[in-house]
C-alpha cells in the first residue's frame, strides 16, 4: 500500500507522507477498505493557498498500524466519491465538501453535515435542510427538536412513518456548533487548547483531553511518565462506569422502570464525586493536562477508590441483575434498535455501538495505548445488535473497568509520588501527529499538522459520534416509533462532539 | 418482590436532608479566595487565565466568575495567590456580583431587593422550568439533570423541568449559544407564557467561556432579555443551582 504506517500516537515528518494523484488515492482507499480490519479514523484536508491536501487514515486493527496517505487537489474540484464504493466514508466527504466546497459526483448522500460557520456555501442554511421525502398515501412525517422533551443537546429528528412504524429517520445535527477546531488554531495558550479538548464533548473530558495531550506530547517529542500513564487510564476506565451507569439508569427511565432508574442514577454519584475528589471535578474537567498529572493520584485516594468501588459493586450487582429479569424491561430492551452486523460495518460503526452488533472495534485492545497494553484488554462484544445487547455490553465494561480500576489504582498506591512539574513543550515544525483514544463511547481521533515555524496549522477531531449517528438511524427503522427514545438512549451519542 | 425490597433497604436514605449545608467531598473548585500577597505581579497572573476572567482594578486583583472556566490553572501557578474553597453558593442574579476582589474572603452576594415581585408571588412554591442547550458540552445539561436524581431531589422544592416550554414558567440556557441554535432559542423563549424568568447555567452561558471569541456564536438572545439568575461553575454544581433557584424563589 502506498501509505505511511506508523502506531498510534506517532508524530512523522509531512514530508514522509506519500503524496498520490487522487485517482490511486481514490484506489487505494477503495482496495483497502475492501478488508475487514481496516477503517478510516479520519480523513480531512488542510487548505493551501489555492489547493487542498487530503490527508486519510485508515487504521489495520489487526496489525495495530495506522496508514497514513495523503493527495492534493484543486480548491472546488469535481471528484469520483469514494463512498459511491464505500459507505462508511460518506460523513467524511460530506464534511469536505461543507468545509472546502470539494465535489464529489456521485456521492449517494450528499447533504449538509453541521452548518460549519466557515462552510463553503453560505446558501446552505439551518432552516432548509433537505430532507429525504417518500409519497405515499399511508405516510406520515414526524417532526422533533432540535430542542427535545429532556434535558439533552439538541439536534432534529425527521421521521417517515407508516402508522406507529418507522419506515425511515434523518439526522439534521449542526445546532451545536461551536468552531472548536479553528478555535484550536487560533488559541495559542496550551491550557486554551486543552480546555477546548475537554469541552469538544463534555461527557467524554477524559477521553477528548486524552487524545489532545497525547497527540500534544507526541508533536513536542515528549515522554510523560509511566506513574502519569496510569493515571490517565484509571482516569478513562472511571469515566466509562460513571457514563455507563448513568445510561443504565436512563435506559430503565426510558421503559417506567423506576426502581432502576433511580438507583443507577445515584450509583453514578459516588464515582464522579470521586472524580472531584481528585481533581476537582465531577466530569473530571482539569485532570488531563499535557506533559504531566495536575492531580497527583496519592496514595490516600487509592484507598479510597477501593473503598468507594467496594460499596458500588454490591449494590450494582445487584441492581443490574434484578433489572434484567424483569419481564417488563426485558420486553421492550430485546429485539428493538437492531443493527446488524453487516451494517455496523457497512456505516464503519466504532466503539461500544459497534461490539454491541458483533464488531469488535476498541482502540484499547487494536492500538492499544497508555497502559492498555499492561493490562491486555479485551473487548466485550454480543451479538444482537439491539438495545438488550447496547445495555450488556455496558454492564459488563462497567465490571471490567472496575477490575481495571482496582488494578491501576493498587499499582499507583505502591508507586514513588513524583513532584508535578510541567516540561518546556515546543511542537516540532511540519509534523503531522495522530492519536486515538477508545472512550467511553467509541474512537475518538484527533490529529494535528505543524508549519514550518512548528505552530499548529492544522487540527482535527473526530468523536465516535461522527460515525454511530448513522448506526441510530438504521436501528430504528422498522421499530414503532414510540421506542425511538430508548433506541437514542442505547446508543447515546454527542451532539457537540458531532458538530465540533 | 422481596428483591425489590431487599434492593430497597440497601439503598436506605440517599438524599442530602439539607442541600442549604451540605459539604462537597474532596477539593472543589467553588468561590476562589485572592489574598493580598505581593510575590508576583498581576499582570503575570492575568497572563495564565485562559478566559482573561482575571484582571486588575484599581491595583487588586479581580476574577470574573462569569468568565472563569474554573480550570485551577491560576491557583496552581500561584497558589499563594489565588485559592478555590468548598463553597458552592455561588449563584446571584446581578452580574456584577459575580467578581470576586483581592483580600475580600465573602460570600457571592444574592440581592433580595432586585428579584422582581411578580418572581416571589408567582415560584415562590412551584417553579417549572424549560432547558435549552444552546452548543452546551453536554457536561452542565448533566449537571442539571442530576438535581432531579434521588441525592439532591430537587422536586421536594417545587423545582423541576419540564417538556414543554408552554408548561414553563421560565428558560435555563447552557451553552455559548451557537448562531445555529440562536433562533430555536428565541422561538423557545417566545413560547413561554409570562412571567418567566432567563437563567444562565454556567460559565459558558454566562460569558461565553472558552468559546467567548468564536464566529459561530450568536448571543444576541441576552442583548434582548434579563437575566434573572446567573449559576457560574464549568459546569455549575447541582448545589449551585438548588441553592440559587432556592434564592430566586425566595426560599431561603
Ligand atoms: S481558574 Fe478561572 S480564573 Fe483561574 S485561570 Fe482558570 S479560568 Fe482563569
Amino acid at each position: 500500500m502506498k501509505a505511511l504506517s506508523v502506531k498510534n500516537g506517532a508524530c512523522v515528518a509531512l514530508i514522509d507522507i506519500p503524496l498520490l494523484s487522487y485517482d490511486d488515492f481514490y484506489a487505494e482507499i477503495v482496495e483497502a477498505l475492501s478488508d475487514i480490519n481496516l477503517h478510516c479514523v479520519n480523513y480531512f484536508a488542510y487548505p493551501q493557498s489555492d489547493s487542498l491536501r487530503l490527508y486519510a487514515c485508515l487504521a489495520d486493527d489487526a496489525q495495530g498500524d495506522i496508514h497514513i496517505l495523503s493527495c492534493e487537489v484543486k480548491k472546488e474540484a469535481q471528484l469520483p466519491a469514494i463512498s459511491a464504493k464505500v459507505h462508511a466514508m460518506e460523513r467524511f466527504e460530506r464534511e469536505l465538501n461543507e468545509n472546502h466546497g470539494l465535489r464529489f459526483l456521485d456521492h449517494p448522500w450528499m447533504k449538509p453535515v453541521r452548518y460549519a460557520h466557515d462552510r463553503a456555501d453560505k446558501t446552505q442554511v439551518m432552516d432548509n435542510y433537505p430532507f429525504y421525502s417518500i409519497k405515499g398515501e399511508n405516510l406520515h412525517e414526524v417532526g422533533v427538536g432540535p430542542i427535545h422533551a429532556g434535558i439533552i443537546e439538541p439536534g432534529h429528528f425527521r421521521f417517515i412513518c407508516d402508522g406507529e412504524k418507522v419506515l425511515h429517520l434523518e439526522i439534521h445535527l449542526g445546532y451545536q456548533h461551536r468552531d472548536v477546531e479553528k478555535l484550536m488554531l487560533q488559541k495559542d495558550k496550551l491550557i486554551q487548547r486543552s480546555l477546548l479538548a475537554e469541552s469538544t464533548a463534555g461527557d467524554t473530558a477524559v477521553g477528548h483531553g486524552t487524545a489532545f495531550a497525547m497527540l500534544w506530547e507526541s508533536l513536542c517529542g515528549v515522554e510523560v511518565s509511566k506513574r502519569t500513564q496510569l493515571e490517565r487510564t484509571l482516569a478513562a476506565e472511571i469515566e466509562r462506569i460513571a457514563i455507563h451507569t448513568g445510561d443504565l439508569s436512563a435506559l430503565c427511565g426510558d421503559v417506567a422502570y423506576q426502581l432502576g432508574n433511580a438507583v443507577f442514577g445515584r450509583l453514578r454519584t459516588p464515582i464522579i464525586n470521586f472524580m472531584q475528589e481528585w481533581c476537582g471535578n465531577r466530569l473530571g474537567k482539569g485532570c488531563i493536562r499535557p506533559g504531566h498529572s495536575p492531580y497527583v493520584f496519592t496514595p490516600a485516594l487509592a484507598d479510597r477508590l477501593q473503598v468507594v468501588l467496594q460499596a458500588y459493586e454490591r449494590d450494582y450487582l445487584e441492581m443490574i441483575a434484578k433489572t434484567l429479569t424483569m419481564p417488563s424491561v426485558l420486553a421492550r430492551f430485546e429485539r428493538t434498535g437492531v443493527l446488524s452486523r453487516e451494517q455496523a460495518v457497512e456505516i464503519g460503526a466504532v466503539g461500544m455501538a459497534a461490539r454491541a452488533s458483533e464488531l469488535a472495534r476498541d482502540i484499547r485492545s487494536s492500538h492499544p495505548y497508555l497502559a492498555y497494553p499492561l493490562l491486555h484488554h479485551e473487548s466485550i462484544t454480543r451479538r444482537h445488535g439491539d438495545v438488550y445487547s447496547r445495555t450488556q455490553i455496558r454492564r459488563y465494561e462497567i465490571v471490567q473497568s472496575m477490575t481495571y480500576a482496582r488494578q491501576l489504582a493498587q499499582q499507583l498506591k505502591n508507586m514513588p509520588l513524583e513532584d508535578n512539574a510541567r516540561p518546556e513543550m515546543k511542537p516540532q515544525a511540519n509534523c503531522f501527529s495522530i492519536m486515538l483514544t477508545e472512550g467511553w463511547r467509541g474512537e475518538i481521533c484527533h490529529c494535528a499538522i505543524t508549519d514550518a515555524e512548528g505552530k499548529l496549522a492544522c487540527y482535527k477531531i473526530k468523536d465516535p459520534s461522527f460515525h454511530n449517528w448513522m448506526a441510530l438511524a438504521l436501528a430504528v427503522r422498522g421499530n414503532e416509533i414510540s421506542d425511538f427514545p430508548i433506541c437514542n438512549k442505547s446508543f447515546n451519542l454527542s451532539y457537540c462532539g458531532h458538530d465540533l | 418482590m422481596l428483591d425489590t425490597l431487599k434492593i430497597l433497604l440497601h439503598q436506605g436514605k440517599q438524599y442530602i436532608p439539607d442541600v442549604t449545608k451540605a459539604k462537597v467531598p474532596g477539593i472543589f473548585r467553588g468561590r476562589p479566595v485572592i489574598s493580598e500577597d505581593k510575590s508576583a505581579d498581576n499582570q503575570s497572573i492575568c497572563d495564565v487565565c485562559p478566559t482573561h476572567a482575571l484582571f486588575e482594578k484599581e491595583g487588586k486583583l479581580q476574577l470574573d466568575l462569569g468568565r472563569c472556566a474554573f480550570c485551577g490553572e491560576c491557583e496552581r501557578c500561584f497558589p499563594n495567590k489565588i485559592h478555590f474553597t468548598q463553597d458552592y453558593k455561588l449563584a446571584t442574579n446581578k452580574r456584577e456580583n459575580l467578581i470576586v476582589t483581592e483580600g475580600e474572603d465573602k460570600p457571592i452576594v444574592f440581592d433580595k431587593s432586585a428579584v422582581r415581585p411578580e418572581i416571589k408571588k408567582l415560584f415562590g412554591k412551584s417553579l417549572k422550568l424549560r432547558q435549552v442547550s444552546a452548543a452546551g458540552d453536554n457536561s452542565g445539561e448533566w449537571e442539571l439533570g442530576a438535581t432531579g436524581n434521588v441525592n439532591f431531589d430537587m422536586g421536594r422544592f417545587g423545582f423541576e423541568f419540564v417538556a414543554s416550554p408552554r408548561h414553563a414558567d421560565g428558560v435555563v440556557i447552557t451553552g455559548p449559544i451557537s448562531e445555529n441554535m440562536a433562533r430555536a432559542l428565541d422561538i423557545c423563549y417566545e413560547a413561554t407564557p409570562d412571567p418567566k424568568i432567563v437563567v444562565l447555567a454556567g460559565t459558558d452561558a454566562i460569558s461565553g467561556g472558552i468559546f467567548a471569541d468564536s464566529p459561530a456564536l450568536d448571543r444576541h438572545f441576552l442583548d434582548e432579555h434579563d437575566t434573572d439568575l446567573y449559576l457560574p461553575g464549568n459546569p455549575a454544581h447541582p448545589l449551585t443551582i438548588i441553592n440559587g433557584l432556592l434564592a430566586l424563589s425566595g426560599r431561603k
